[in-house]
């Protein structure tokens, strides 16, 4: 008696892979640098970033939608991931530059001269020229990229420790981890942060040692990273909730205390999640911050990270296609209405503009949706298929009376 | 300044009916050489003579001080007032003159500006008095030190304490005998008033100096390397001194070596491998030694600048005992000032958790009966504001519309809270993180709607004019108005909320349904309007402090989200479902901030960010509150 | 014969109330014991401490051979121990299959990592029939247990604690909702399993209880006021008293 390996007991993983694969052919094809043309290079970037935030989607509905923690703090862990990976882009290319122009000097400059001309041009705008400690990996792209996931997870490891040890939880534990999210925010914000306080990481679009590969061409790869990291983290948050551990972390976000007495460690197992969701949502970070070119503390502001639950719920929580489609579908709707070019609405005496409505349209849609389709967009697609029974046990139950 | 004591004296002479003065004419007449020709040291009773003439003497001097003064070819003193000009004796005017102007040196001037105070200080109306006393505690001299010792004793008790105040500030800082200046030290000893720490900190100011044996000077403390006192501090103060050669700069030695550029070379070692701070510091030694480049000190000479050099600090002021006494006032007036900045801090906090009690309670309200977390709190508070604006813009007296909006916010509010209640929260029971959400869309709605409205520049919502300015204790004590108010108006709900919870009905069935909702639906309480009214209320609570917070921030519409996570924060602290628990997260939450705040003062930032990871940490010892819920429900 | 669980002078009060005075009770392997007691007697809470939901303010518990101390142990620690609660209100995980309920129920490493690791052998899923059939539920196992009638939620639960193969079983009011066909069943359940564990069963329902035709402990006021057969401790004049009123 064989298992079928898990991919082919969820055809939903297969039907999400082959859509990405298709939209990033597709817009490969339609693009400047290898294609048409169809689609300007900027478009590119929205929709390579667009997959990013469905990957960080797939990790809230991970940590929402199947652990049952309404986690406020994600882009707090995005936010980490970009300015890890901000770090080097900045460093690396700030050093390129102050190399070039320290070069006429007729001496040539020291590592240490080096540095401090670095330093001075990264922090100058905050007054600083000294490096802070937390770039002292900013040189080394291997480091930064290690540091990428371990940041974040570290900080999920300890605030989820110190947070589901002491049974937080609920409203409770949502307030808290906004709380965490504004605390971090806030620390950001100041100038001697060390991450150049409301000025953010700047000039990330530019990739140190691919400086004659034009923009077009780069926001092509991105979209493809993007598309094959959101296709990697969607094959293993669905290998992680498929088996008995997604059991399990269903049932914690069902019934704690009766988990408990089934003898799990409960705490480890939200950790485990939570952490692993922060580092999903780290890796989605690092790689929307290079096509958007600019991270600030603003970014992590809570508001941010509740606008990924709205993305999760009207996509669909507890089902992983849902959070991508609720990501996709409400981003680029957002970026559509707010970008100025929906088409006003002429009433008489009142012309709506979209650039000013579509936030409490949002907001209204959102309250809809929350009370007349709490299984969001992903919940209309069950009641339009027929029921299907839960196909996997059944073998095993005839197999058993056999 | 002396002007505006001049000037005030001018004025009052002014005033006087213009008369001849026999005697002020006598004595002008007697010395007109030393007035056109005065000597620090001699025209002291020629001073004292022309004021005791009268009131137009007195305008003599001020003038003379004042360098409106001349004397014209025949030998009359005129008063110059722009163009126009009087006699000094008569008061007459006279037109086109054309006086010598007199330009008595700044000596001759503090002898006649002490006469002068001298004078007023002893003038019998109190209120000269009082003006004159005040000039010489802006500005005083050691002239008027004297002047006040000379003076006649003072009758009124608080100008006399004023008084000896000043001369004891100015003994502090002129009195020539060292003795009489510890003893206004010590007389003073305690006070915090800032003329007394000004007064001060001139005598204990110190200066550092380095020198291989003790200096001849009151020394205030010998230094040793290290501590707040670094190496390279006793590095650059014996290159000040000329003890040390300057040390190298890596600027100054790149440029240098820059400068001896041989061949692509620099004494020998080419270019190329100059990028190795080692190979830098060979080839300047090389320079060095052919004696292309100055010296510079090397780490050498410097160790042994610093062994044989002792460091000290040493006083200014040069008498041992003043010393002394002043650093033993300064500690205890430091420690009075702690004590007094403690209570200001405190005052600080009480207003600052008034203001999260009110915009925390209608949260309180609502999470404790239904366990709910109304993320458009926040907005209700904004709606308060505007609301309150509103009301501004149509009614113009302040007075008046503050009390119409306090009601009227109350009411819109509490109707929002009741629609908000009836069209989305009574269909999300028991589901508290959709709640969550589905408020949160309210709150992103209506902030964009609050935008689209009233724009999104800041409003003004200003307080009325007897709230304005502040209730000053001392130099250190002071509380705006504004913020006595707040606490007022958190104390007044905080009386409410009692009242209504344990003496009306209303208040017996919410918390009938808080603590049990079955066993209170089965006695004919019907929790859905018990939820309703209390939802209405803390919101309607919520646009109080909403008017309360509009007064003295910004009214805009991020108004709200500025003031929901401390919120939460006060609400979660305290612990639910009890109003004394608000209150002591609200206690808890402003006071921290404050002393954070006192701690770090230039950092806002930081204060709230170590303000959070407090309450996370909080949290872990206390996860449901200062004051938890009790009983079966909490377990639930 | 050592004993199984050694509940040793525990007290334990809430605001001030004694919930639990002083208890002590014993239990051994392979032993079925019924415990009574009027309403607020402590029953609960008993189990609560037992199960390490509550800590007491004085006493110890001790379960095992050799004995471990439980008082350090949280909940989880405890269940693995091999001690298994059964609720009064079914408490199953009604979004999942009757099939992945008992799965997670199954005596096997419980760390998230082994979890993580566990994949379903030929073995335990012939131990989760077992387990289904054994309550009458292999007709059901593919079914979400939420669309399960209230007595088949309640075998499923029981399914569950047999899949721990706890050695202390602590049941809460078995009887409750159930027909009078089921509680014969629950019966001779109950008696069935207590030849292999130690059972304990919390009951109001002094017909049930007779039925299960063990030793009795009655509870009164956090301590216990009488042991022995039921026919013992229904002739103390104690037990009459707190049970027939004053």
């Amino acid at each position: 008696m064989t298992r079928k390996p898990f991919i082919l007991r969820n055809p939903s993983i297969l039907i999400v892979l082959a859509v990405l694969a298709l939209f990033t052919v597709a817009v490969t094809a339609l693009s400047a640098a290898y294609g048409t043309g169809a689609i300007p290079t900027s478009m590119v970037k929205v929709l390579g970033k667009t997959l990013c935030l469905a990957l960080a989607a797939v990790a809230m509905d991970l940590v929402w939608g199947y652990l049952g923690i309404l986690s406020l703090g994600q882009m707090a862990f995005f936010a980490l991931g970009g300015y890890m990976i901000g770090q080097w882009l900045m460093y690396a290319r700030t050093e390129a530059i102050v190399a070039a122009s320290m070069a006429g000097n007729p001496i040539p400059p020291t590592p240490q001269e080096l540095q401090e001309g670095v330093a001075n041009q990264i922090f100058g705008v905050v007054g600083s020229a000294d490096l802070p400690l937390v770039w002292s990996f900013a040189h080394s792209l291997p480091l930064q990229l290690i540091l990428v996931v371990a940041v974040p997870g570290l900080l999920a490891l300890v605030f989820g420790w110190l947070a589901f040890r002491s049974r937080v939880n609920g409203v409770y534990l949502s307030i808290l981890t906004q709380a965490m999210t504004l605390a971090l925010a806030l620390w950001l914000f100041q100038n001697d942060s060390g991450f150049r306080g409301n000025n953010g990481l700047s000039g990330l679009q530019n990739i140190p040692g691919l400086d004659g590969i034009d923009q077009a061409t780069l926001s092509v790869w991105f979209l493809w990273a993007s598309a094959a990291a959101l296709g990697l983290a969607y094959v293993l948050a669905a290998w992680v909730v498929s088996g008995k551990f997604g059991s399990v972390i269903r049932a914690i976000r069902d019934d704690e205390t009766r988990v408990r007495f089934l003898g799990y460690p409960v705490e480890g197992f939200k950790l485990a999640v939570f952490t692993l969701a922060a580092m999903l949502t780290a890796v989605a970070g690092a790689l929307y911050y290079p096509q958007a070119g600019i991270i600030n503390p603003a970014e992590l502001m809570p508001i941010a990270s509740i606008y990924l639950a709205v993305w999760v719920a009207i996509g669909g929580r507890g089902r992983l296609y849902g959070a991508i489609i609720g990501a996709v579908v409400v981003s680029l709707l957002s970026s559509w209405f707010t970008g100025g070019r929906a088409p006003a609405i002429h009433l008489p005496g009142y012309t709506v503009n979209w650039v000013d409505w579509w936030q409490v349209a949002l907001g209204l849609g959102f309250v809809l949706v929350t009370l007349f389709a709490p299984k969001g967009i992903a919940g209309l697609f069950d009641r339009l298929s027929p029921p299907r029974r839960v196909p996997a046990p059944e073998p095993q139950a005839k197999e058993a009376q056999a | 300044m002396i002007r505006p004591l001049i000037a005030l004296v001018l004025t009052l002479c002014l005033a006087l009916p213009a008369s001849a003065n026999p005697a002020l004419e006598a004595v002008i007449a007697d010395n007109l050489d030393q007035i056109q020709k005065p000597s620090r040291k001699t025209v002291e009773p020629l001073v004292a003579e022309i004021a005791a003439t009268g009131p137009e003497g007195l305008a003599l001097l001020s003038a003379w001080a004042g360098r409106a003064l001349g004397v014209t070819d025949d030998g009359r003193l005129l008063i110059v007032d722009g163009d126009s000009a009087r006699d000094a004796v008569t008061g007459a005017a006279v037109p086109d003159a054309d006086p010598k102007m007199l330009r008595p040196n700044s000596g001759v001037r503090s002898v006649i500006e002490s006469a002068l105070v001298a004078g007023e200080i002893s003038s019998p109306d109190p209120a000269r008095r009082a003006a004159a006393l005040a000039s010489i505690a802006r500005d005083g001299t050691a002239g008027h030190l004297a002047a006040l010792r000379a003076a006649p004793p003072e009758a009124d008790p608080a100008l006399a304490a004023q008084r000896e105040r000043a001369t004891n500030l100015l003994a502090i800082r002129f009195d020539p005998d060292p003795a009489a200046r510890v003893a206004a030290i010590e007389g003073m000893a305690g006070d915090v008033g800032l003329d007394f720490r000004a007064a001060l900190n001139p005598l204990l100011a110190v200066t550092r100096v380095a020198s291989p044996t003790e200096p001849k000077a009151n020394i205030a403390r010998e230094l040793t390397i290290g501590g707040d006192f670094p190496r390279e501090a006793a590095i650059a103060l014996l290159t000040a001194n000329g003890t040390l050669q300057p040390r190298l700069t890596p600027a100054d030695q790149r440029n240098a070596l820059a400068a001896n550029i041989v061949d692509g070379a620099v004494a020998g070692i080419p270019v190329a491998e100059l990028d190795d701070p080692a190979a830098r510091d060979r080839a300047y030694e090389a320079l060095e030694a052919a004696g292309a480049v100055p010296p510079a000190a090397t780490d050498a000479e410097a160790e042994a600048a610093l062994a044989a050099n002792r460091f000290f600090e040493t006083y200014a002021e040069a008498d041992r005992a003043v010393t002394d006494a002043a650093r033993a006032a300064q500690t205890r007036a430091q420690v009075r000032l702690a004590a007094m900045t403690g209570i200001d801090l405190g005052l600080d906090a009480l207003s600052l958790a008034s203001i999260y009690f009110l915009a925390a309670i209608g949260l309180a309200i609502t999470f404790g009966v239904m366990r709910v977390i109304n993320m458009a709190h926040g907005e209700f508070i904004m709606m308060g504001a505007y609301t309150g604006y509103v009301t501004q813009t149509l009614i113009a007296n302040r007075t008046l519309s503050l009390v119409v909006a306090l009601p009227l916010a109350f009411a819109v509010t509490f109707a929002a809270g009741v629609l908000l209640y009836r069209l989305v929260i009574r269909h999300l029971a028991n589901r508290p993180l959709e709640t969550l959400l589905a408020t949160f869309g309210v709150s992103i709605a209506l902030q964009q709607l609050a935008k689209n409205i009233f724009g999104t520049q800041a409003r003004p919502l200003t307080a009325p004019a007897w709230l304005e300015g502040s209730i000053t204790v001392n130099d250190v004590i002071s509380i705006s108005s504004i913020r006595v108010a707040i606490f007022v108006l958190a104390l007044l709900f905080l009386g409410l909320f009692l009242f209504i919870m344990k003496r009306t009905r209303l208040g017996l069935e919410v918390r009938a349904v808080t603590q049990n909702p079955g066993m209170s639906a089965s006695m004919g309480i019907n929790p859905d309007r018990i939820a309703m009214m209390t939802f209405g209320l803390g919101s309607g609570i919520a646009g109080i402090a909403g008017v309360a917070i509009g007064l003295f921030a910004q009214v805009t519409s991020e108004l709200g989200q500025q003031y929901i996570v401390q919120s939460f924060m006060t609400v979660v602290v305290g612990g639910v479902g009890n109003i004394w628990g608000t209150l002591a997260g609200a206690a808890l939450i402003g006071g921290l901030s404050k002393v954070i705040e006192f701690f770090n003062p230039s950092n806002t930032l930081a204060a709230q960010t170590f303000m959070i990871l407090f309450i996370v940490i909080f949290i872990q010892f206390r996860p449901r509150g200062i004051i938890p819920q009790r009983g079966r429900a909490a377990e639930a | 014969m050592s004993a199984l669980l050694e509940v040793d002078g525990i007290s334990v009060s809430f605001d001030g109330f004694r919930a639990i005075n002083n208890l002590s009770f014993n239990i051994g392997e392979a032993e079925l014991r019924a415990v009574i007691g009027p309403n607020g007697a402590g029953k609960t809470t008993f189990m609560d401490i037992v199960t390490g939901k509550t800590r007491p303010d004085a006493g110890d518990v001790t379960f095992g051979t050799p004995p471990k101390s439980l008082l350090r142990m949280n909940e989880a620690q405890i269940a693995r121990e091999g001690i298994g609660r059964k609720f009064q209100r079914p408490t199953v995980f009604e979004d999942q299959t009757v099939a992945d309920n008992l799965t997670m129920a199954l005596k096997a490493k419980r760390s998230p990592f082994a979890v993580l690791g566990w994949r379903p052998s030929a073995e335990s899923q012939a131990r989760v029939a077992e387990l289904a059939s054994e309550v009458g539920l292999a007709s059901q196992i593919a079914r979400k247990a939420g669309e399960l009638s209230h007595g088949q939620k309640q075998w499923l639960e029981i399914g569950m604690l047999l899949a721990q193969e706890p050695r202390l079983l602590l049941v809460d009011e078995p009887a409750a909702g159930m027909t009078l066909a089921e509680r014969e069943q629950t019966t001779a359940l109950l008696v069935r399993l207590a030849e292999s564990r130690a059972v304990v069963v919390v009951e109001h329902d002094m017909d049930f209880v007779r039925r299960l035709n063990c030793k009795v402990t009655v509870l009164h006021q956090g301590a216990v006021l009488a042991e022995g057969s039921l026919d013992h401790v229904t002739r103390n004049p104690d037990v009459i008293e707190v049970y027939l009123g004053r």
